[in-house]
């Protein structure tokens, strides 16, 4: 039986900690999957896939060590893994302007009523303490399409923001 | 006519250089309408190449003349193709029928010069730009064993660069 996990770590930032807690997991036989981890601020953060043949309280006892030494929160979630089934994003939206309250929330509200399904999001704030820049990029699939898409976020720009919505052209070749 | 087997990554055989097409007779006809059968059996790919399909000389397919709003040339055999002019460079998602279940943004030229002999011989020259001009690209790399695995740049970062001019 094959038993597949979501583990998520956060903690502070500090050099070492994508290898150690990779090792610590190959150490103990396990598998990743698909992972995404990041710096964000100060901080850092990691969501990955694990298989392990052992159950979740080995997996656990791999990796606590490690989170605990780095100072890391450390989450297991049981999960369906379904890889190898990526929707293919048709759609990419960027957002930026002046740091505003309620701008993530605003956006995908609008994009969600007009059929977006967001597969990946990453938000940043550029600029300065005083004048903070924010920039919002989102790729998923528009089920009404782009343009009921474009036209839903339009609005939006009234607001100092600038919205961006373009078609991804994927080649198959 | 027979649709034919792709090969998949990691198959070695996709590293390898093709060799000229030299002899233009029936066989090579013969071979252009497989691959391009086998092209069209597939999902939606706008182009193939003679290595794909285990067939090692410089032949490929390219056709987006399907797409809406998309500059083209219709239909396009190219044999022994060579690319002589470059121009801008543009970043956009690529897939691969030889690589299933992944894409990734690729950089590649905006505009390109493009000379090939037809399957009959005849030597040709075209100008293209956009989606025709990156489809040539993909598909000419194969010819040389590269696939767009080798020239991945960030999912994440590089679609906000917009176009590029020298
Ligand atoms: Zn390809």
């Amino acid at each position: 039986m094959s038993d597949w996990f979501m583990v998520t770590l956060a903690g502070k930032d500090r050099p070492g900690i994508v290898a150690q807690v990779t090792g610590a997991l190959y150490e103990a036989g396990c598998n990743l999957g698909e992972t995404s981890m990041m710096r964000l601020g100060g901080n850092f953060g990691v969501l990955l896939m694990a298989q392990t043949d052992k159950g979740a309280a080995e997996l656990e006892a791999a990796l606590r060590p490690v989170a605990d030494e780095l100072g890391l929160s450390l989450h297991l979630e049981p999960v369906d893994p379904q890889l190898h089934r990526h929707p293919e994003p048709d759609v990419c939206i960027t957002v930026h302007g002046a740091d505003r309250a309620g701008i993530v929330a605003q956006v995908t509200r609008a994009a969600a009523d007009a059929g977006l399904n967001i597969l990946d999001l990453e938000s940043d704030i550029g600029g300065t303490e005083d004048e903070p820049v924010y920039v919002l990029h989102i790729e998923g699939t528009a089920a009404g399409g782009v343009d009921a898409l474009r036209q839903a976020l339009e609005p939006l720009q009234a607001g100092g923001i600038k919205v961006e919505v373009r078609p991804i052209d994927t080649l198959i070749g | 006519m027979p649709v034919l087997k792709i090969l998949t990554y990691p198959d070695e055989r996709l590293r390898q250089v093709s060799a000229p097409v030299e002899r233009f007779d029936e066989r090579l006809l013969e071979r252009i309408a497989d691959l391009e059968e086998t092209r069209l059996d597939g999902p939606a790919a706008v182009g193939i190449a003679a290595p794909q399909v285990g067939w090692f000389e410089r032949v490929v397919i390219v056709d987006v003349s399907g797409r809406k709003n998309t500059p083209n040339h219709g239909r396009l055999v190219l044999v022994n193709p060579e690319i002589v002019d470059w121009e801008g460079y543009v970043v956009g998602r690529e897939g691969c029928l030889s690589v299933p279940d992944y894409t990734g943004n690729v950089i590649r030229a905006e505009r390109i010069r493009l000379q090939a002999q037809d399957p009959d011989g005849r030597h040709r020259e075209f100008d293209m730009e956009g989606f025709e001009a990156r489809a040539v690209q993909h598909e000419l790399d194969h010819l040389d064993g590269l696939l767009f695995l080798d020239r991945l740049v960030s999912r994440r970062r590089d679609l906000f660069r917009r176009k590029t001019y020298r």
